[in-house]
C-alpha cells in the first residue's frame, strides 16, 4: 500500500506502508546509527517523535526482544529507505514488519532518507506526518504545524517503583523514561537498583535508604518539567551523589537556574565524539537529544563543563562545584552505540563509594 | 597536541612491486602519507623499487630513490641522507619487514632514527604470532586454538590434538602465501612444509578452523594520547576460509545487531589500545553466526588493502591521518576534509552500501586452479556504491569488465541440480553465479545456506535478482517493473536481454519516465553536516544532489579499472596525471574510476568523482549530468579506449587522438594501408575468421607464426604457433574468450624487440627515449626487461625507429600520446603494434628522462604545441643513467599456472634498477624482483634441443663463475660434449636422484628451463611449478638467464649506488 510522508514546509515523499496501517503526526528526527534500529525503536527519549534513519536497510536482523530499551516502542513513525526482505539473525524473535504491526508504529519505506535528512538538516526539526491516505496537503498542513510534543515524561515513566538486582549500593533510579540498559549497567556492576516514577517526590528519596541516585533520560523539552526540577534541586542541595544522563542532564541544570536550549536538528546517532575536560581524551558517544544547556546561562562559580562535543562545541558533560553532581548529555548506557563511556558507571559507584565511606 | 618538535626528515618505505597481496594500495597509502607529511613542511625521502607508481614522482617526496627494497640498500640510503624518523607502515609487509629488520640489528639506534607511527616493539607484538597470542590472552581477547611450529612433525602432532580441518598460517608473508587449510595428515603435511619455507622466520601457525563462521573485518584508528575511533566495518559475504582479498565484501556490516557490531568494536579498539597503535589498524574477526563467540583471526598494525577500501567507502583518509598521527598530532586536531567541520575524531556514518568484488587473474590462466582459500589470488579489486545491497552488487559485477552483466553465466545455464549441489561446495570464484543458477533452479536459499554458509541475508539478495530477472522475463515490461530493475541496477541491455526490448527503446521509455540516475554525495556523516567534498555514487529512484557548475570548461578523464595483468597501475599513474596537468591548464576535471585502491580514486585529485562502473550506460548518466566539453580516454587503458565510440555517440568530443584514427591503428587492413603508405615494413600477417582460414593463412606466411585475437590487452590470448594443430588448438582458446573480433595471423620474426613511447601535437613528435627488450621477440612486451637507453642498437637503428615513429604519428593523426613497438630483425626495422595512447612504460621513461609525458601529452591534446611548453621535437637527448625495467611475477600464488613467458603477458609489477653503469642497473634490477644471488652456487638447467648451440656459452659463463651445473640426460650429455664440467639429475618420473630431489634439498640458486614451446609434455610444466613453489627463481628465456650471468659476473663488489630521481 501506498504511504506518504508529509512535513510540515510542505515536502511530501510517497513510499510504500509497513508496519501499522495508522496515521500518526509527530516530530520529526534523523539518526545515522548504522545498526541498533531496536533500541532506537523502544527507547522512550523518542516519545512524541518519529525517526527518520539515514543508514537505508533497516530490518536485517529482524528484532530480538532482548534488545528492547523498554517494554514497547516509543517512536511514533519509523521512516526507512529499505525495509528488508527477511531478518537474519540466531537471536531474532520476529521480523520488524511483525514487529511494529504488533505494537501498532506505522512506518514507511522506499522514500528517499538522505533527502529527509538534508531537508531537516537545513531546516531543522520539523513536524510531520505518516499516512497512507492521499490528502490535499494544504489540507493537513495546519493540524501538522499545531502539533506539539508535551506531556512525554508522563507517558514514559513507570506507574509505581520497583527493584532490579542486588548488590553493595543502593541506588534510585528517577525514569523519566529511562532506558533498561542504565539499570542493566548499574546491576552489572553490584548495585540494587530501585527505580522509581518520576513524580516521586526529593523526601522520599532523601529519606529513603539510598546510597545514591541516577537520573535518567527522557523525551520532550527540559523546561516543561517545572515541578520534577523544584524536586531535583531538593535532591541537589541533599548532597546526595547524583549522575544524571540526558534529559536528567538538562534538569540538572535547570535545577541550578541555567537555561536549555533547542538545537536546530539534535544529535541522534551513535557517532559522536565528546571530549573530556580534564584528560583531552575524546571518546565516541551515543547521543539522542534536541536540546542542550546553554553555555552563557552557566554560573561558573556553581559548575564546569566537563564534557563538549568535538564537532560542534556544545555542552556534553557538567561537574557540579562543592556537589557531588555530575551529569552528561550523552549515552554512556550505548545501546545502541560505543561503550566507549560506559566507564561512567564506575565513576558513579565511586561517588557512591566515597560518600558511603565518609 | 601539536607537531612534535623532532620530527624533521622522514624515510618513507614503499611497497616494491604489483604482486598479487600487494598492490596499486600502497602507492594510495604512500602518496597520501608523503604529501601529508609535505604539507607539514617534513623533508621525505621516499624509497620504492616500482617505478609505475605515483609515490615516486618527483614532486611527492623530496629524495625519490627507486632502487631494490633490501635491507642493504636501506641501510644505506639511511647513511647516505640521514633521516632523523622512519615511517614503515605505509609500505605493506614489505616496509614493515625491513623496518623491523633495521630495528632487530640496532641499526635505526645506532643511526639515531626514530621509528615514528607505530614502533618496532608494537609491530612485532602483532606479527609475531606467539607474542601476538600472549598478548591476547593477557587482555582476554578470543583467539582459536592455535600452536606456532618450526617442524612439520609438531604441527602433525598438534593437528591430532586439536582436531581436523586445522588452518595454516605462516608468519611473516604477505597475503597469506603458503597458508592454507589441512583437512587431513596428508595435506597439512604438503601445506605445512611449504609454509615453514615461505615463511621469513620458518615458523607457521597451526590453528583450529572456523570455517563457516561470518568473517568481519575492523579498520579503526588510534592516536598518541590514546584517542581510538573505527572508521569502518566490513562483512565479508564468504564466512571464513577464504581470504578476505579473494572475499566479496561489504560495507558496513549488513547481518550483525549493535551487540554483535558493539562487541566487536570495542574489541579492535582494546587489541589496538593494548597494542599502542600510533596510526591505523586492521583487525579481523571470526564471529559464530549462532551465537556471541567470536575470535580474533589477525592484526594488520600498519596501512592494508582493507584500510584503502575503507578509506574509499567512507571517504575518511587513513593513510592521510597515519601520517599526521605519526608526526604527533591528535585525532580531534585534524580537520574531516570531507566536510571542513567536524574532526578526525569521529565514526562515519554511511548512508549507502559498498561492495567490493576481487578480481582474478583466471582469465589469463585458464589452466590454473580457480579454487580460493586462504591464499590470496586476485591482482585487483573492484568497489561499487549504492543504496542498496542489490544495486551495489550489480554495479560491482559489470566493474570487472567481464562482459557479465548480471549473475548469469552460460556454461551454467544447462546444468541440472545435482551438478550445482555440488558446485555449490566448490569455493571459487563462480560462487556468486552458482548460487543465482541454484535459485533459478529451485534450490532453496536455507539449502544454499548449509551449503555454503553464507547468511541467508545475502542468498535472499541473489533470489531477489533471480525474481527480478524472471519478472522482467515473463511479465510485460510496465514502468513501476522498470523502476524496480533500475534501482537494483540492472543495466538497460540485461533488462533489454531479458524482457526482449530493444535497448534504445528503454532508454526512452526511461527518459519518459524521469526514471534516470540520481547523483549523491559520500561524506562521511550521512548528511549530517554540509560536505565540501565532490565524491559521488549514483543511485535509481532518488533526488539528483548535485548541481555541476555550468560555466568551467570541464574535462572528463575515464580511469583504468581493476588492476590486473596487462591493465596495471601504470594506467592509474597516467590518469592522474592526465588529472593533474588539466587542472594546472585551467580546466574543472571529472574521474570515473571504480578501483578502490588507486590513487585517481581519491577525492582530492580530480575536482569531481565519480566512483561508478566504467560502462557506457553507466558513463551516459554521467555525461548527461555534467555536459563534459571533451573527454580523454588515452590514459586509461583498454577500458577508457573501449568507451571511445559510445562517448562520441553520446555527442561527447573525444580530445586528443580521434576514435577513427584509433581504429585505424587497430583494424589490420586500415593499418597495413597507412604502412604501406608511410613505407614502413611489418611481419607479414593476415586476418581471419575461421580455423581453416587460419591455416591457410598460416602456411601462406610460414611457420612460426603469431597467432592472437584483435582488440586485447597484454597480449591476451596470443600464442605462437608452430604447426597447423598449434594454430586449431590456439583458435579454439581465442574463440572460448573474444568471440566478436577478428584473429590476426602474424610472421614470427625472432628479432631484437624495442619500444617508443612519443608524443605528438599535431603538427611534431616528442620522443623521449627508445626502449631496448632483452627477451628476443615473442616474449610479451611486458614480461620483458626493457632497458633504457637501449645499449645493442645501432645508430642508424635508432635513426629508422625515430623516422617511422614520426611518420606513423603523423600518418595517424595521433594528438596525445602513441606507442610503438618494433623487430629489428638483421639490422631491418618491423613494426610489430602501434598503440595511439599511454603505455605501461609511460611512468618509467617519464621518470628516468625527467620529461613529464603525461603532462606534456595532455597540454599538447589541450592544443599546447610542444615548443610552447619548452621542449623541441625529436628524440631526446640521451641521459647517461641507464634504467632497467624488470617484470615480476606472482606465480607461486596462482596454483596451475604456466610460467614459461609467451606472447601473452603473466607479470604483475615491475621493478626497475637505475645506475650509470648499465650493468649495475641490471644488476639492481635483478636484486629488486627480490631474487638474492649468488648464494648456494648450484644451478639446475633443462634446456631444449634447438636451444642448446646458444646455451653453451651462458652455461660456461655460469660455470666459470663458481656454479655447479645440474642437468637432466639430454642437457647433461650435450654440456659434457662440449667440455663442460656437470652432474646428472634424473628427470621427475625416476625414483631417485631427480630434479625433485634437488630442490627440495633447498641448495639451488636457480633454474634455467628453455622449454619446448606447446609441447604436450607436462614434465617441464611440472619442474618449473615446482621450482616457483620451492621459491627458486627459474628463468625460461636464454636471454633473461645471459642477462643474469652478465650482471653477476660484473657486480660491484660493496653496496650499490644509489640514484635519486628527483635530481636527475
Amino acid at each position: 500500500m501506498k504511504a506518504y510522508l508529509i512535513l510540515e514546509d510542505g515536502h511530501v515523499f510517497e513510499g510504500v506502508s509497513f508496519g501499522a496501517e495508522k496515521e500518526v503526526i509527530s516530530e520529526f528526527v534523523f539518526n545515522t546509527s548504522m545498526t541498533g534500529y531496536t533500541e532506537i525503536l523502544t527507547d522512550p527519549s523518542y516519545a512524541g517523535q518519529s525517526v527518520v534513519m539515514t543508514y537505508p536497510l533497516i530490518g536485517n536482523y529482524g528484532v530480538s526482544y532482548k534488545d528492547q530499551e523498554a517494554a514497547h516502542p516509543f517512536v511514533e513513525g519509523f521512516v526507512v529507505h529499505e525495509l528488508s526482505r527477511l531478518g537474519s539473525n540466531f537471536r531474532m524473535n520476529m521480523n520488524l514488519n511483525d514487529y511494529m504491526i504488533e505494537n501498532n508504529i506505522p512506518g514507511i519505506q522506499g522514500v528517499d532518507t538522505r533527502a529527509i535528512t538534508k531537508i531537516i538538516r537545513q531546516h531543522g526539526c520539523m513536524n510531520g506526518m505518516i499516512t497512507t491516505q492521499k490528502y490535499n496537503v494544504d489540507e493537513v498542513l495546519d493540524k501538522i504545524k499545531a502539533f506539539k510534543v508535551e506531556g512525554v515524561v508522563q507517558r514514559c515513566t513507570c506507574d509505581a517503583p520497583y527493584k532490579l538486582g542486588r548488590g553493595d549500593f543502593h541506588v534510585a533510579l528517577y525514569d523519566f523514561g529511562a532506558k533498561r540498559n542504565i539499570a542493566k549497567e548499574l546491576v552489572k556492576r553490584g548495585c540494587e537498583v530501585t527505580v522509581v516514577p518520576a513524580s516521586t517526590p526529593a523526601s522520599e528519596i532523601i529519606n529513603g535508604n539510598y546510597d545514591g541516585i541516577m537520573l535518567s533520560n527522557g523525551p520532550g523539552d527540559p523546561a516543561e518539567n517545572v515541578e520534577i526540577v523544584k524536586e531535583i534541586k531538593e535532591l541537589a542541595a541533599s548532597g546526595m551523589p547524583i549522575f544524571a544522563i540526558c534529559l536528567g542532564h538538562q534538569l540538572m541544570a535547570l535545577a541550578h537556574d541555567f537555561k536549555t536550549e533547542k538545537l536546530k536538528f539534535g544529535h541522534h546517532g551513535a557517532n559522536h565524539p565528546v571530549r573530556d575536560a580534564h584528560t583531552g581524551r575524546v571518546y565516541i558517544s551515543t547521543q539522542n537529544h534536541n536540546y542542550v544547556i546553554k553555555e552563557d546561562s552557566i554560573d561558573p562559580e556553581v559548575a564546569k563543563v566537563w564534557f563538549t562535543n568535538v564537532n560542534d562545541g556544545t555542552i556534553e558533560g557538567m561537574e557540579y562545584i562543592n556537589e557531588n553532581i555530575r551529569t552528561v548529555q550523552f549515552h554512556p548506557e550505548a545501546s545502541a552505540g560505543p561503550h566507549d563511556t560506559a566507564y561512567l558507571f564506575d565513576e558513579f559507584i565511586k561517588m557512591m563509594g566515597g560518600h558511603k565511606n565518609a | 597536541m601539536p607537531k612534535r618538535k623532532d620530527i624533521h626528515k622522514v624515510l618513507v618505505i614503499g611497497s616494491g612491486p604489483i604482486i598479487i597481496g600487494q598492490a596499486a594500495e600502497f602507492d594510495y597509502a604512500g602518496t597520501q602519507a608523503c604529501r601529508a607529511l609535505k604539507e607539514e613542511g617534513i623533508e621525505v625521502v621516499l624509497i620504492n623499487s616500482n617505478p609505475a607508481t605515483i609515490m615516486t614522482d618527483k614532486d611527492i617526496a623530496d629524495h625519490v630513490y627507486i632502487e631494490p627494497l633490501t635491507v642493504p640498500t636501506v641501510k644505506h640510503l639511511i647513511e647516505v641522507e640521514k633521516p632523523d624518523s622512519i615511517l614503515p607502515t605505509l609500505g605493506g609487509q614489505n616496509a614493515l619487514n625491513i623496518a623491523m629488520a633495521l630495528d632487530d640489528e640496532g641499526f635505526l639506534e645506532a643511526h639515531n632514527v626514530k621509528t615514528i607511527g607505530t614502533n618496532c616493539a608494537t609491530i612485532k607484538e602483532a606479527e609475531d604470532r606467539e607474542l601476538f597470542k600472549e598478548l591476547m590472552e593477557r587482555i582476554q581477547e578470543p583467539i582459536a586454538p592455535s600452536k606456532t611450529v618450526n617442524y612439520v612433525e609438531d604441527a602433525l602432532e598438534y593437528a591430532r590434538e586439536i582436531g581436523y580441518p586445522v588452518v595454516v598460517r605462516p608468519a611473516y608473508t604477505l597475503g597469506g602465501t603458503g597458508g592454507g587449510i589441512a583437512h587431513n595428515e596428508k595435506e597439512l603435511h604438503d601445506i605445512c612444509s611449504n609454509g615453514l619455507r615461505l615463511s621469513r622466520v620458518s615458523q607457521v601457525l597451526i590453528e583450529k578452523s572456523i570455517a563457516g563462521w561470518k568473517e568481519i573485518e575492523y579498520e579503526v584508528m588510534r592516536d598518541h594520547a590514546g584517542n581510538c575511533i573505527t572508521v569502518c566495518n566490513m562483512e565479508n559475504i564468504d564466512p571464513v576460509g577464504v581470504h578476505t582479498g579473494d572475499s566479496v565484501v561489504v560495507a558496513p556490516s549488513q547481518t550483525l545487531g549493535d551487540r554483535e557490531y558493539q562487541m566487536l568494536r570495542s574489541s579492535a579498539l582494546n587489541i589496538i589500545t593494548a597494542l599502542g597503535i600510533e596510526g591505523g589498524c586492521n583487525v579481523q574477526y571470526a564471529l559464530n553466526p549462532y551465537s556471541f563467540e567470536y575470535c580474533v583471526i589477525e592484526v594488520n598494525p600498519r596501512v592494508s588493502r582493507s584500510s584503502a577500501l575503507a578509506s574509499k567507502a567512507t571517504g575518511y583518509p587513513i593513510a592521510k591521518l597515519a601520517a599526521k598521527i605519526a608526526l604527533g598530532y591528535t585525532l580531534d586536531e585534524i580537520k574531516n576534509a570531507v566536510t571542513g567541520k567536524t574532526y578526525a575524531s569521529f565514526e562515519p556514518a554511511l548512508d549507502y552500501i559498498v561492495c567490493k568484488i576481487p578480481k582474478w587473474p583466471f582469465d589469463k590462466f585458464y589452466d590454473a586452479s580457480r579454487k580460493l582459500g586462504t591464499q590470496m589470488k586476485a591482482t585487483g579489486e573492484v568497489m561499487a556504491i549504492c543504496n542498496n545491497f542489490e544495486g551495489a552488487l550489480m554495479k560491482a559485477l559489470r566493474s570487472l569488465e567481464q562482459n557479465v552483466f548480471y549473475l548469469n553465466l552460460d556454461n551454467l545455464k544447462d546444468k541440472d541440480t545435482i551438478y550445482l549441489r555440488r558446485k555449490l561446495k566448490d569455493v571459487d570464484d563462480q560462487r556468486l553465479f552458482v548460487i543465482a543458477e541454484s535459485l533459478r533452479k529451485g534450490i532453496s536459499v536455507q539449502e544454499i545456506h548449509e551449503i555454503t554458509m553464507i547468511d541467508v541475508w545475502f542468498i535472499d539478495k541473489i533470489r531477489h535478482l533471480v525474481q527480478i530477472e524472471e519478472r522482467l522475463r515473463s511479465e510485460p515490461l510496465t514502468i513501476e517493473l522498470l523502476k524496480e530493475a533500475k534501482e537494483r541496477e540492472f543495466p538497460d541491455r540485461v533488462i533489454s536481454e531479458l524482457s526482449g526490448m530493444k535497448s534504445e527503446r528503454i532508454r526512452q521509455l526511461r527518459l519518459e519516465n524521469n526514471i534516470t540516475a540520481a547523483f549523491k554525495t559520500v561524506d562521511t556523516c550521512a548528511a549530517e553536516f554540509a560536505a565540501e567534498t565532490p565524491y559521488f555514487y549514483s543511485v535509481f529512484g532518488g533526488e539528483h544532489e548535485i548541481a555541476p557548475d555550468e560555466n568551467k570548461k570541464k574535462v572528463m578523464v575515464l580511469g583504468s579499472g581493476p588492476i590486473r595483468i596487462g591493465q596495471g597501475i601504470e594506467f592509474d599513474f597516467c590518469s592522474v596525471h592526465c588529472v593533474w596537468a588539466l587542472k594546472e591548464a585551467g580546466y574543472e576535471t571529472i574521474i570515473v574510476n571504480n578501483n578502490p585502491e588507486t590513487v585517481s580514486t581519491d577525492f582530492d585529485i580530480a575536482d569531481r568523482l565519480y566512483f561508478e562502473p566504467l560502462t557506457a550506460e553507466d558513463v551516459r548518466e554521467i555525461v548527461d549530468l555534467e555536459k563534459p566539453d571533451g573527454a580523454i580516454v588515452q590514459f586509461g587503458g583498454q577500458t577508457a579506449i573501449k568507451l571511445t565510440q559510445d562517448l562520441m555517440n553520446m555527442g561527447v568530443k573525444i580530445l586528443g587522438t580521434s576514435a577513427d584514427d584509433v581504429d585505424a591503428a587497430e583494424d589490420r587492413e586500415r593499418f597495413d594501408e597507412i604502412l604501406e603508405k608511410c613505407h614502413i615494413d611489418r611481419p607479414r600477417g593476415d586476418t581471419v575468421f575461421t580455423v581453416d582460414e587460419a591455416i591457410a593463412a598460416a602456411n601462406k606466411i610460414g611457420y612460426p607464426v603469431l597467432v592472437r585475437p584483435s582488440y586485447v590487452l597484454g597480449g591476451a590470448g596470443m600464442e605462437i604457433a608452430l604447426n597447423d594443430g598449434d594454430v586449431k588448438k590456439f583458435i579454439g582458446h581465442i574463440n572460448e574468450q573474444f568471440q566478436e573480433h577478428p584473429i590476426l595471423i602474424d610472421k614470427y620474426l625472432s628479432g631484437k624487440e624495442c619500444e617508443v613511447d612519443a608524443i605528438c601535437d599535431g603538427t611534431g613528435v616528442l620522443i623521449p627515449g627508445i626502449m631496448e627488450h632483452v627477451e628476443r621477440a615473442g616474449v610479451h612486451s611486458g614480461d620483458s626487461i626493457s632497458v633504457y637507453p637501449p645499449q645493442k642498437l645501432k645508430k642508424e637503428v635508432q635513426h629508422t625507429i625515430c623516422e617511422y615513429t614520426e611518420r606513423l604519428a603523423k600518418a595517424l593523426h595521433v594528438v596525445g600520446l602513441i606507442n610503438i613497438q618494433f623487430i629489428v630483425y638483421e639490422d631491418e626495422v618491423y613494426v610489430i603494434e602501434v598503440n595511439p595512447r599511454s603505455s605501461r612504460t609511460i611512468p618509467y621513461i617519464s621518470k628516468v628522462t625527467g620529461i613529464p609525458i603525461v603532462k606534456v601529452a595532455t597540454k599538447a591534446i589541450m592544443g599546447h604545441s610542444i615548443p610552447e611548453q619548452g621542449y623541441s621535437y625529436g628524440l631526446v637527448p640521451e641521459k647517461d643513467t641507464v634504467a632497467v625495467k624488470m617484470p615480476v611475477f606472482s606465480f607461486e600464488k596462482i596454483t596451475g599456472a604456466e610460467i614459461s613467458l609467451g606472447p601473452e603477458m603473466k607479470s604483475t609489477g615491475e621493478v626497475l634498477g637505475i645506475s650509470k653503469d648499465p650493468d649495475e642497473a641490471m644488476y639492481k634490477a635483478f636484486i629488486g624482483t627480490g631474487i638474492d644471488l649468488p648464494k648456494k652456487k648450484n644451478i639446475i638447467c633443462t634446456v631444449k634441443d634447438s636451444s642448446k648451440e646458444e646455451f653453451l656459452p651462458i652455461a660456461k659463463q655460469y660455470y666459470m663463475f663458481g656454479y655447479d651445473l645440474y642437468a637432466t640426460k639430454g642437457t647433461y650429455e650435450f654440456l659434457k660434449a662440449h667440455d663442460v664440467p656437470c652432474h646428472f639429475v634424473n628427470r621427475i618420473t625416476e625414483k631417485t636422484n631427480t630434479i625433485f630431489d634437488l630442490m627440495l634439498t633447498d641448495t639451488v640458486d636457480l633454474v634455467i628451463d628453455i622449454p619446448t614451446r606447446n609441447s604436450n609434455l607436462k614434465d617441464g610444466f611440472v619442474i618449473r611449478r615446482f621450482a616457483v613453489e620451492a621459491g627458486i627463481p627459474i628463468y625460461t628465456s636464454l636471454d633473461t638467464a645471459q642477462a643474469l650471468i652478465n650482471s653477476l659476473e660484473k657486480k660491484h663488489n660493496g653496496s650499490t649506488s644509489l640514484v635519486d630521481i628527483a635530481k636527475l
